[in-house]
């Protein structure tokens, strides 16, 4: 089985082949361009660098979110364009699944943080157990405070990744009652590689979609959809 | 060109529809494919970006596939895919650039991407197969106000374009103000039919040394002058003739600047291209006004007017003989200006 991966849910833009259990690319740019003009090329570079023939790929896996609203939809958008033009199945993989997934193997309670601004982290906890991550929270976007209160309360050491680490950590250090501590740089925000591996997990639990199925979970609302909430509700509250 | 027929995959997201078409050889339109939004946007009057931008990923590839079946075509039968890449709402535009990017290249096919304005304009080619370049169009939507000649396919000189507000975007303005739901250009269309068109003095402005340039600020701020003022003395607004007379100051400078054009230039065809040119009074205000000249007019039905892929498809088609083809850095330029390539 080969899969084909791709994250541009942050900062990182990232693209891997996996076959069965040889990851045979990996190209991964942190650097400031714009994942439309990164994005494809790398998928180029890496195309031609293993010679790999499109149609030998068996499904294509994205990180599906949450994330940069932007980013997310330039990652579906190429990853729902390659399903229907190969006409390949898509893996969607939670973005928090993905971080954590680097963390492969780790004591304690995983916990990826990624900025999502206005004091609020998108995240999830997780648990490697007899070789199986296992999920303790669901993926969620919630105001940083609250999540150390819920790491403290599970009271098991944690070791957080992510984006959402060089703007919360003094929060995090000064407030965290259980042991922390933070993933180095090598495996500390989002890698296709990790996408792949979890996707094909996913993919022989037949957990799959069609391109036309696929969209990202950003975990929000729009602005626009927000404030409008809040104005039905204020005027409810009126009447 | 020979007997080789070219088939052009298109795909339009730049604003609130998500279309996509199979056009071939640049003229002959084998499907056209539109989801529109708008029902959605209405509830915000106005297009939301992000809003817009996370319908296109839920709807772009159940559309495309649309298109390839109502051509009865499939991939494999494409020539080439054409994108829209600007002008437009980034995260929107965003959506369909990647969505082209990733089926052409899979596919090992060209790529070509389009500038939304130029597919307006060739919009007028699909239904009118004896128009060919040159000619002068009027380009008039929410978000454009361009007259250009158009000198060869895809090569345009432009001749006046909008100081402030374009056409499109007055008529919305003065719809809401109005009370019109969004979109507000075809609603004030048909109340202008029962309004009189003469009833409200409107200022028609003009351009000190750029007679071809336009401004829609001042009428749209004296129709808010007459409505506030009519409010403040507790009298009714006289909607339908508000409606009329303000589509009426609106068309006669269109008219007037594009008729003063064709004649300084000598052009014996003119076109309307973009929303606005789905409204009926600029339709037959410009009719008359090219008959009494003798010049021949040409408008795209309504459906090829308003946002659709089967004009990037005849863009693209053109642009593709001319070898444009984009590479995979292609990224959408929101601005990106009328007869610039990236």
């Amino acid at each position: 089985m080969k899969i084909l991966a791709l994250d541009s849910s942050g900062l990182v833009a990232s693209v891997a082949v996996l076959e069965d259990g040889d990851m045979l690319a990996e190209y991964t740019v942190n650097y400031k361009k714009t994942h439309s003009q990164t994005l494809l090329p790398m998928l180029d570079a890496v195309v031609q660098m293993i010679q790999l023939r499109l149609d030998t790929v068996d499904a294509i896996a994205v990180s599906s979110g949450p994330g940069s609203f932007t980013g997310l939809r330039i990652g579906s958008a190429t990853a729902k364009g390659l399903g229907l033009a190969l006409d390949r199945p898509l893996i969607s993989v939670p973005t928090t699944q993905v971080l954590a997934y680097g963390l492969y193997g780790a004591s304690g309670v995983v916990c990826p943080i990624m900025d999502a601004r206005r004091d609020q982290v998108y995240t999830g906890f997780y648990r490697f157990t007899d070789g199986r991550m296992e999920v303790l929270h669901d993926q969620m976007a919630a105001d940083i405070r609250q999540v150390i209160r819920m790491l403290d309360e599970m009271g098991q050491p944690v070791i957080f990744s992510g984006d959402g680490v060089p703007v919360y950590r003094g929060v995090i250090e000064e407030h965290m009652r259980v042991p922390v501590c933070f993933a180095p740089p090598h495996v500390d925000r989002q890698r296709a590689g990790a996408v792949a591996a979890l996707a094909m997990e996913y993919l022989r639990e037949g957990r799959t979609q069609t391109a036309g199925e696929h969209k990202p979970e950003y975990l929000r609302v729009s602005q626009a959809e927000r404030e409008r909430q809040a104005r039905l509700e204020k005027e409810a509250g009126m009447r | 060109m020979g007997d080789e027929k070219v088939k052009i995959l298109a795909i339009e997201t730049s604003c609130d529809e998500t279309a996509a078409a199979v056009v071939e050889n640049g003229r002959q339109v084998l499907s056209n494919v539109i989801s529109s939004q708008i029902e959605l946007h209405k509830l915000y009057g106005g297009v939301v970006p992000e809003i817009a931008s996370r319908k296109h990923i839920e709807k772009i590839d159940q559309v495309i596939r649309q298109a390839l079946e109502e051509a009865d075509t499939t991939l494999g039968e494409i020539d080439a895919v054409g994108v829209t890449y600007g002008p437009g709402l980034v995260g929107a535009l965003l959506v369909g650039v990647a969505e082209a990017k990733a089926i052409s290249y899979a596919r090992g096919l060209p790529l070509v991407g389009v500038h939304h304005i130029e597919g307006h304009v060739s919009a007028n080619y699909i239904e009118h197969p004896q128009l060919e370049p040159p000619f002068l169009c009027l380009i008039v939507s929410g978000g454009h106000t361009n007259l250009v000649v158009v000198e060869d396919y895809g090569e345009f000189r432009i001749l006046g374009t909008t100081r402030d507000d374009a056409a499109g975007e007055a008529f919305d303005k003065v719809a809401r103000a109005i009370g019109l739901r969004y979109p507000g250009g075809p609603q004030i269309d048909r109340l202008a039919k029962e309004g009189d068109p003469h009833a409200i003095a409107f200022p028609k402005a003009k351009i000190e040394g750029a007679p071809y340039d336009f401004s829609f600020s001042g009428v749209k701020s004296s129709v808010l002058n007459y409505l506030n003022q009519h409010k403040m003395q507790g009298l009714e607004v006289p909607k339908a003739d508000l409606a009329a007379s303000f589509q009426q100051s609106v068309i006669q400078v269109l008219v007037e600047h594009t008729m003063r054009a064709a004649e300084d230039l000598h052009m014996e065809h003119v076109a309307i291209a973009g929303g606005v040119a789905a409204n009926s009074s600029l339709r037959e205000a410009m009719e008359t006004a090219c008959e009494s000249e003798g010049i021949r007019f040409y408008h795209p039905s309504p459906i090829y007017c308003t946002d659709n892929a089967a004009m990037i498809g005849v863009a693209a088609y053109h642009a593709y003989k001319k070898g444009v083809r984009h590479g995979w850095d292609l990224n959408a330029v929101p601005n990106l200006r009328l007869g610039e390539r990236l």
